[in-house]
């Protein structure tokens, strides 16, 4: 069991990879640079590869493998102590420890996984880029924070990794710091993050004050120990809050506007972080707190209506971006959308299936727009690409078979996936046809735009510079090997879990099903009386059904990829969008992104006034400052006015009252009624004896003839 | 020749006094009114000689006390004075009025 028990190793060897950077980077040549952060996350690779094969073969799927190393917060000394909200007495206990089941399996298979090829594609793709070591102590870091966060054994600490790659997202989305654009991103990126972390932190601590655990096996024990009843309005909030947490890290609406600015950063950064994996972090939350989510079906119907829609409403915008990497990047938001909806509608094991299939084939869309960007000399604008199939005929390749996945063409690992979260979406017990519809709707919008995307890099004629021409070349082998890696999983990932429908077994899904084992339960025992309650019908799942809404999307997919093909397959210079062409208001709309950046700039940061007022944080700084000005200045001001005229009364009071009449007044007085008396004095001393002999002289006539 | 009795003593002590006060009462010279007050002082003590020859030496030992206090006022007068002329060069009496109003 050396791989089970040295699980620790798995994150531990790209945080080596990170300090030598951080300490030593600096000093350290390129080739030594690559060799040891290569090297640590393949290594990683290779220990996740031996940990979860050692796992599969000794535990079965419904029994985690966990390993605690020690107690990071709270201790037996009983500083953390509380009493929980139905009056058990708990204490707040974080452990350092690492949980493996096939939840957390999956994800570190494919985080490492692609991981690795995304981080030897970076060796050629960063290249002749300044930074080098600074990028790949990065990326190390990321992996680090992200293996912390999938293989961790409780909230507060999936809370350490989840704040991690948060701050690897925005350092690497910073990467190009001297660009105004980039940095403004990464900001952007880590206070919108920031919105979701408090919701996150709030649910944690909900769930610990709930439970008396953030533990999540005992969270998991105690939510399907029937002790607490399906509705639960303390669970449904905890749900609630940790879904804004998911909402920020993921992307979702209202907190998705980050991820389309984020590429600013690298494109590798985009593959790595902004598709495959960080971004995935919010689901593989929202999947392993799922014994809550159960519970709370408010808090699930949320989940779905807010994933459909995101689905629906990024979908739209990426019809009619024309920056390679936004279009990808809202295809991104889009797709998160859709395994919210699976993971809303309790197709958990779906959602997941959607996570791992689409790590490869989005990893492979963006480092193939990585080589395209690369062989253009920097230029992202598809107006200003095109007919690049014959010179970078591999990247082509890779490319249209990531397309075929991502459009759900049968065959391709999107389809499975994609189809297994629609039919949940229509048939499963919380599912909807309208959440169908707006799934299918974005399956016709993402054929049509992943298609645009393919024809207006590779097709047509080209539009680029001749200068820019003139250097088109193929990526180095460091970056296509990855991407026919990728391709290949692009392809076979989806065969994993080939439905039954179609004669397969299922079988990822039924490996990961375990883990959310308490749905079925609770929805028997207690919950489909609940669910039926809140309106849910019951449908019977029938095969026809299921192979009509297959042929649907199948037949969606192809319906938008001939639109595109009908548009774009020969765009020229100055060639028509098709949407502006029908209908350029909702053009307009579209290619702004609904507004909804000016919006929040109207309503949330106040960069934008309405009328002469902001609103938003902007708006809250002017009216505190409006406040500061005219109540606490005024206040001081006041103070001073006041203290200023009482001064000047005392000083008036002082100088006439108390000097003027009380000391002043007597001494004056003394002198006004002495004046006749000094009249005598003066200054002669003979008239005084003349005055004395004269009074002397009276004395003696006086009495000599009285 | 008739004896000279007590009234001619008094008679010219009362003319030693007048004279001094008129000294003390004309004079400008600080030094001729201390002058003129032992004429006074004089005359007071004539006229104690001149009693004592009727009561006794009583009169003699007292006018021996009048002139012991006219040389101790005589010094501090001059006294004074020296200090005075040392700071105002000048003394005459009408001139030294510092302490007037």
């Amino acid at each position: 069991m050396f791989f089970l028990d040295q699980i620790w190793l798995i994150p531990l060897l790209p945080a080596f990879g990170a300090t030598l950077m951080f300490f030593f980077g600096k000093k350290l040549q390129k080739q030594t640079v690559s060799a040891v952060c290569v090297g640590t996350v393949a290594l990683a690779f290779v220990l996740s590869c031996g940990a979860v094969w050692q796992y599969v073969h000794n535990y079965s799927a419904s029994q985690p493998f966990e390993k605690v190393m020690y107690t990071w917060l709270g201790s037996d000394t009983g500083h953390l102590n509380y009493t929980t909200h139905d009056g058990y007495p708990a204490e707040f206990k974080a452990q350092v420890g690492f949980l493996l089941d096939p939840l957390s399996s999956i994800w570190l298979l494919f985080v490492t996984g692609v991981g690795m090829l995304i981080h030897i594609y970076s060796t050629g793709y960063m290249a002749h880029e300044g930074g080098y070591y600074r990028f790949f102590g990065y990326l190390n870091l990321f992996m680090f924070s992200m293996l912390t966060l999938i293989l961790a054994n409780n909230y507060a600490q999936l809370f350490v990794g989840w704040e991690g790659v948060g701050l690897c997202s925005y350092l690497l989305i910073g990467f190009y710091f001297h660009r105004k654009s980039a940095s403004d991103a990464a900001n952007k990126a880590f206070i919108v993050n920031r919105i979701g972390d408090a919701g996150f932190l709030l649910g944690m601590f909900t769930i610990a004050w709930h439970l008396g655990s953030v533990r999540f096996t005992d969270v998991t024990t105690m939510a399907r120990s029937g002790h607490f009843h399906v509705g639960d309005p303390v669970l449904t909030a905890a749900a609630l809050l940790l879904f804004v947490g998911a909402c920020g890290k993921s992307a979702q609406l209202p907190l998705y506007v980050w991820l389309p600015d984020a590429m600013e950063g690298p494109t590798p950064v985009s593959a790595l972080i902004h598709a495959a994996t960080m971004v995935t972090a919010g689901v593989y939350m929202v999947a392993r707190s799922n014994a809550i989510f159960v519970l709370a079906p408010n808090a699930m119907k949320t989940v779905a209506i807010v994933g459909a829609l995101t689905a629906i409403f990024a979908a739209s915008i990426g019809l009619v971006q024309n920056d390679i990497k936004r279009v990808l990047a809202y295809s991104t938001v889009s797709q998160l959308g859709y395994m919210f909806l699976a993971l809303g509608v309790g197709a958990f094991a779906a959602g997941v299936f959607h996570v791992f299939t689409h790590a490869f084939f989005k990893a492979l869309l963006f480092l193939g727009a990585g080589s395209v960007i690369h062989a253009l000399s920097g230029e992202q604008d598809m107006r200003n690409m095109g007919d690049l199939a014959r010179r970078t005929p591999t990247t082509y390749m890779t490319m249209l078979i990531a397309t075929l996945a991502i459009a759900g063409i049968p065959l391709f690992a999107g389809f499975f996936s994609k189809d297994e979260i629609l039919w949940q979406a229509w048939h499963s017990a919380e599912g909807s046809p309208y959440l169908w519809l707006i799934g299918f709707g974005t399956a016709l919008m993402t054929a049509f735009y992943m298609f645009r995307l393919m024809f207006l890099t590779f097709h047509g004629q080209p539009r680029m510079s001749h200068e820019v021409e003139h250097h088109i070349h193929e990526s180095p082998k460091s970056m296509t090997v990855p991407l026919i890696i990728l391709a290949f999983f692009s392809i076979f990932s989806g065969w994993l879990s080939w439905p039954q429908s179609l004669g397969g077994n299922d079988r990822l899904m039924k490996f990961v099903e375990p883990v959310f084992a308490n749905e079925a339960h609770v929805i028997q025992e207690q919950g489909k009386s609940a669910l039926l309650a809140a309106g849910a019908k019951e449908k019977e799942p029938t095969s026809s059904t299921e192979y009509g809404l297959m042929f649907l999307s199948v037949a969606a997919a192809v319906v938008g990829g001939g639109l595109a093909f009908r548009s774009y397959a020969r765009a020229d210079k100055g060639y028509a969008e098709p949407i502006e062409a029908t209908a350029k208001p909702v053009y307009t709309v579209l290619y702004n992104k609904w507004f909804i950046d000016e919006a929040y700039d109207y309503v949330f940061t106040g960069r934008r006034r309405l009328g002469k007022v902001r609103l938003g944080v902007l708006g809250l700084g002017d009216a505190s400052t409006w406040f500061d000005v005219h109540v606490v200045d005024g206040l001081v001001n006041g103070t001073g006015w006041t203290t200023r005229t009482l001064a000047t009364l005392s000083k008036w009071w002082d100088t006439w009252i108390i000097d003027g009449i009380g000391v002043n007044g007597p001494a004056i007085l003394a002198r006004i009624l002495s004046y006749p008396f000094r009249l005598f004095e003066w200054g002669l001393v003979q008239w005084y004896a003349l005055v004395m002999v004269a009074g002397l002289l009276g004395f003696v006539f006086y009495y000599a003839y009285r | 020749m008739a004896p000279i009795t007590t009234i001619h003593y008094l008679v010219v002590a009362a003319a030693l006094f007048v004279l001094g006060v008129i000294g003390v009462l004309t004079r400008r010279n600080v030094v001729i009114v201390l002058m003129s007050v032992e004429l006074i002082l004089n005359a007071v003590n004539l006229n104690l000689v001149a009693f004592s020859r009727i009561w006794g030496l009583h009169g003699q030992v007292f006018a021996i006390f009048v002139i012991t206090d006219a040389a101790a006022e005589a010094a501090v007068g001059l006294g004074i004075l020296i200090a005075f002329f040392r700071n105002k060069e000048t003394v005459n009496v009408d001139e030294i009025d510092l302490l007037k109003w």
